[in-house]
């Protein structure tokens, strides 16, 4: 088990830096000349100049990339262009955004899909499966910056209840704050949960039959107890494997409902950093953000070891 | 499975109803519209459905209906060739790593897979939109990148167990290399699953492509995309809701339509999936 997990670190390590080496070689080297694309055409020489080697531009870039990485590993970005910050200090300030609301989506699509999934798996054909699989075709289908401008109109235009966007800061107090990412994460939430119920119903269906349920009820164990305490967990696997592979979509949400309510977040940082040309702020979110994919998947990919023990026996 | 238990299509044959219209109006669109999408008549300005023109005009009186039609062109466009790439450039990779399954190339490439796939399509989009500009060439390749490693994969997969068939050893033994065997032989059989991942992925396209150009990163103006649209609308919210209403259901409609039509393919074709237990 120990010698599996290294080995999956070891995988992990070596996907960070291939993430990382890819970033630095899209913003870094495609581009040309940095300094000009931030700075613009109408820049003067000197200025130019004293960007690039601000930048390390003056240096091989086998030695920029390795102390941007070694930078990275101490939480020092380098300073952003146009905020004139250090860029740990602007990602810091972000994630105390995105985090909750990133949060708060995964657990209400979770909330929503698996006793929906659970529920239309054990009546098959039924009513409630009807709508399940109504909702899930359909909240796939619709884009959740749409879903954002809908719940705008509906909540904040029409009756006023919920702010349209901002975010006043949790120095205000916990509810307000909470309250302007009320609608973002349900905006965010809302795809996530489509896929999620048709995955549960799924994998509930696939083990329900299986000899060990039927032995179950057998027994005299009621139809929803089996359900919850043997199919469910049986049928977690794919169920946080689907949660690892959408967390990717959750990141590219956040990016547009970030947007959609002016959410001063990562996904907008992102997002300004590239309206400004601000390259050092730009690479350092993208690898945040595929950074987190990546250990996220890790986690699921140990989260299914541990759920599964026939995973553990047999070494992949 | 007898025929009496199966269920009759109705989804499939929605999809491909949807699609069908979708289609129908996207080529319409090259050849005729309402009203020119890039006329501007001011004093129409923000006009509901059917007070000026089928369903109203945005805030500079142009003519939302024609700006649907050729937004779905648009749209269209850009998903089929994106997929186009992803679902070319992954099959042939997929196909390709089949072949020696743990050779170096395959280990390299799934490797590069997983690379690609943590990098948020948007994301993505944004790193290159930032060199190359926003525009069509933009939006195409960074959504058809995305796509490859879900081709790659499949088709790794799908290839791997038709690798380990007889008919593949026969076709060994006749003499025949292993670009000639994928190509006359796995290419065929994998078929299936790549076009089912096709519809699915054209759905994801099309969402990709309208997040783009919400963020302003899709086709620069005054080309007419749906999410510019409801980028633009955002601003007459209380005034004019139908402009938010209308490109959001174009958007959810189509890509409603593709997915209906891939689950159609995959029930059809795999009945296990849906009867059977």
């Amino acid at each position: 088990m120990i010698g599996l997990v290294l080995r999956r670190l070891a995988g992990l390590v070596l996907t960070l830096v291939a993430v990382s080496a890819l970033i630095f070689a899209v913003m870094n080297i495609l581009p040309g000349d940095a300094a000009a694309i931030m700075l613009g055409t109408s820049a003067s020489e000197d200025t130019l100049a004293a960007l690039r080697s601000e930048l390390g531009l003056d240096r091989p870039v086998v030695w920029r990339y390795l102390a941007w990485i070694a930078g990275a590993l101490h939480g020092d970005f380098g300073r952003s262009y146009t905020y004139g910050v250090p860029v740990s200090e602007l990602i810091g300030e972000r994630l105390s955004l995105t985090l909750p609301l990133a949060g708060i989506a995964l657990v209400l699509s979770v909330l929503v899909s698996v006793p929906l999934g659970v529920a239309a798996a054990a009546r098959r054909r039924g009513i409630i499966d009807g709508l399940a699989t109504l909702f899930a075709q359909m909240s796939v289908a619709m884009p959740a910056f749409w879903v954002a401008i809908l719940l705008i109109i509906l909540f904040s235009v029409q009756g006023g209840w919920l702010p349209a966007g901002g975010f006043p800061g949790w120095q205000v107090g916990f509810w307000p704050a909470l309250k302007a990412l009320i609608l973002p994460s349900v905006a965010l939430a809302l795809p996530q949960a489509g896929v999620l119920t048709r995955v549960t119903r799924g994998a509930v269906l696939d083990v329900m039959h299986e000899d060990f349920a039927r032995t179950a009820r057998a027994k005299g164990i009621s139809r929803r107890v089996t359900l919850w305490r043997h199919v469910l967990p049986n049928a977690a696997g794919p169920i946080v494997t689907v949660l690892g592979l959408q967390f990717t979509f959750l990141v590219a949400g956040a990016v547009l409902i970030e947007n959609v309510f002016s959410l001063p977040g990562l996904g907008r940082l992102a997002y300004q950093a590239l309206a400004q040309r601000d390259i050092v702020v730009m690479q350092a979110v993208v690898l945040l953000l595929s950074g987190l994919v990546i250990v996220v998947n890790f986690l699921v990919d140990l989260l299914q070891m541990r759920l599964d023990p026939r995973l553990r026996a047999t070494p992949a | 499975m007898s025929a009496s238990t199966r269920k009759r299509p109705l989804g499939l044959i929605a999809g491909l109803v949807l699609t069908g219209l979708l289609l129908a109006v996207a080529l319409l669109s090259l050849v005729w519209t309402p009203a020119s999408p890039t006329k501007m008549q001011i004093l129409l300005k923000l006009k509901p459905p059917l007070v000026a023109g089928l369903l109203g005009t945005d805030q500079y009186g142009r003519d939302i209906a024609s700006l649907l039609m050729v937004g779905a062109w648009n749209s269209l466009s850009i998903a089929f060739l994106s997929v186009l790439i992803g679902a070319g450039v992954g099959t042939a990779l997929g196909l390709a790593c089949a072949i020696k399954r743990a050779g170096i190339f395959a280990t390299l490439v799934l490797r590069g897979c997983d690379v690609l796939f943590a990098i948020p399509p948007i994301l993505s989009a944004m790193m290159l939109g930032a060199f190359i500009g926003p525009g069509r060439f933009t939006a195409i390749i960074a959504i058809g990148v995305f796509m490859i490693p879900v081709f790659t994969r499949i088709a790794f997969a799908a290839a791997s167990r038709i690798w380990a068939r007889d008919y593949i050893m026969a076709a060994r033994a006749c003499g025949k290399g292993a670009a000639r065997i994928s190509i006359e032989h796995v290419a065929p059989n994998i078929a299936t699953p790549i076009l089912v991942q096709v519809t699915i992925q054209l759905g994801l396209a099309i969402l990709t492509e309208a997040g783009l150009s919400f963020l302003g990163l899709g086709l620069p103006p005054p080309a007419p995309t749906w999410g510019r649209m409801l980028a633009e609308a955002q601003t007459f919210l209380r005034p004019a809701p139908w402009l938010a209403l209308l490109p959001g259901l174009a958007i959810a409609l189509s890509v409603l339509g593709f997915n209906l039509i891939g689950d159609g393919f995959r029930d059809l074709l795999d009945p296990k999936a849906e009867t059977g237990r």
